[in-house]
């Protein structure tokens, strides 16, 4: 699996949606008779994943959301992760 | 020791049964054998505060089936509703019944996912088996679902009459441009059950059937998801049924009725409510028919010292009622029953080259009238055959 890269814009892919589940107290990732049920981080940063944002803008977001530094290679495994398994496609 | 049930979570996973009216005729099909006693359907209001209480305990997965749903004049408002309250909506159909129109009528009311099943890759037996001339309509609609940009699952029901068409099977879900395609071996309950002699594969079947999976998996890198369920009689262990009783899914059939699997109404000293007399609240956390089978305290041996309890909950109550008479037995699957042998004599039985027997029965309404008539106990032949089995995990990530 290639890296990443950092100017890429990942948005949750075509078939899968996200949203926030009160009675779950978490982000959960829908698709066809499937349901991902997410944890804090994946959380967050799925949702930042709208197609606009680079990778880059996403770690500066969620570092300055939780007062945090040094979250790139964190994002990053995420997102090879989450490519992996069609939850994240890339846009340009 | 009765360890008490933990709470439940929330039933995730709602699945409406709108009507048992169906244009197939499915030998395997899961609805119950007495479908056509089924007294008065639901109205659109009563499915709509059904929606509304089942969102409130957490429900987001969404099932809409039948029989076939789009006979239901109000599918369209159904799907607005449910899609309002926040709800993954997936249809799951024969086709019949599906247009131009229709498909983006449903489309705009928020429909999110379409799963199209198909009897088959032959025209023969796609229609020997449904009963119907609808695989050229079949064909058309898958072209048509993803014409309109919807995530599709192909279902194909496999047994020993088609499991040899599995490569051209799967070449069809790949062509028609499915993201998913269930290869669901067939369930031993209700027609299926009456008709099992006829459908259960052999093992080299299945072993076949299985390398051709493997082998277009590996062909197909991530173009099109399959999943492959072996039947169950084939396996030494039980399967965790519903992901556990009670647990994760709530059917409700056409007449309000309540049920944790499809089946379940046929288990003898039970009652399921319904919910035209009660909230889906009350249901869910305080009915008999939902808390009897929750957790191990239920369990008797093999299953309440067996290791693995927890991982299977015990199997199937409606397999452990109808091969064993007894529901709070040990699913017989499991090769720890006292009664596996009952299972062992069916695949045996399988294993010849031809079998028996008796002509295949066809879901119908005469049919079931006739057997209602004739059985009224014995014949109590009742659970799902592909029944959306929840596939939920927590993936814990970051």
């Amino acid at each position: 699996m290639s890296a990443v890269t950092d100017d890429a814009r990942p948005a949750v892919a075509h078939g899968f949606r996200l949203q926030w589940e009160p009675a779950q107290s978490a982000h959960v990732l829908l698709y066809p008779e499937g349901m991902v049920k997410l944890n804090t981080s994946a959380g967050e940063i799925l949702r930042r994943c709208d197609g606009a944002r680079t990778v880059t803008e996403i770690v500066a977001d969620l570092e300055q959301a939780f007062g945090r530094a040094g979250l790139a290679a964190d994002v990053a495994a995420f997102m090879s992760m989450a490519i992996e398994k069609g939850w994240v496609e890339l846009r340009s | 020791m009765n360890a008490p049930a933990a709470t439940p979570g929330p039933p995730l996973w709602l699945l409406l049964e709108l009507t048992y009216r169906c244009p197939l005729h499915c030998v395997y099909c899961y609805n119950p054998i007495e479908f056509a006693q089924t007294e008065q359907e639901l109205d659109t209001a009563e499915w709509i505060r059904v929606l509304r209480e089942a969102r409130e305990l957490g429900a987001v997965q969404l099932g809409l089936s039948g029989g076939e749903p789009l006979v239901r004049e109000d599918l369209v408002e159904i799907t607005a509703e449910a899609h309002r309250l926040g709800y993954y909506i997936n249809l799951i159909t024969s086709g019949v019944g599906l247009d131009e129109t229709k498909i983006r009528d449903l489309k705009i009311a928020g429909l999110d996912h379409i799963q199209l099943s198909f009897q088959d890759s032959t025209r023969e037996l796609n229609d020997f088996l449904s009963h119907t001339k609808t695989f050229e309509l079949k064909q058309r609609i898958g072209a048509l679902i993803k014409s309109h940009d919807y995530p599709m699952v192909v279902n194909c029901v496999l047994h020993r009459l088609n499991i040899d068409h599995l490569d051209a099977i799967i070449e069809m879900a790949d062509r028609l441009g499915a993201e998913y395609l269930e290869l669901a071996n067939t369930q031993y309950y209700s027609w299926a059950h009456l008709n099992r002699d006829h459908l259960l594969p052999s093992r080299a079947q299945i072993e076949a059937a299985e390398q051709t999976t493997n082998a277009w998996r590996a062909r197909l890198g991530g173009r099109m998801r399959i999943f492959f369920v072996v039947p169950d009689y084939y396996e030494t262990r039980p399967k965790k049924c519903m992901n556990g009783w009670g647990s994760t899914f709530m059917a409700i059939a056409p007449d309000g009725t309540a049920l944790p699997c499809h089946t379940a109404r046929m288990l003898p000293g039970l009652s399921f409510p319904n919910v035209r007399a009660a909230s889906v609240r009350e249901i869910w956390f305080e009915s008999e028919g939902f808390n009897r089978f929750r957790g191990t305290g239920w369990m008797k041996e093999p299953c309440a010292s067996c290791d693995e309890r927890e991982k299977d909950f015990g199997g199937c109550h409606c397999q452990a009622y109808l091969l064993a008479n007894d529901p709070a037995t040990a699913d017989p699957v499991c090769d720890k029953s006292p009664h596996h042998a009952v299972v062992t004599a069916a695949v045996t039985r399988a294993q010849a080259s031809s079998t028996n027997v008796k002509p295949l029965v066809f879901r119908d309404a005469k049919a079931s009238r006739e057997l209602s008539r004739n059985a009224a106990g014995e014949m109590n032949a009742d659970k799902k055959q592909k029944i959306l089995e929840p596939r939920m995990h927590t993936d814990e990530h970051g």
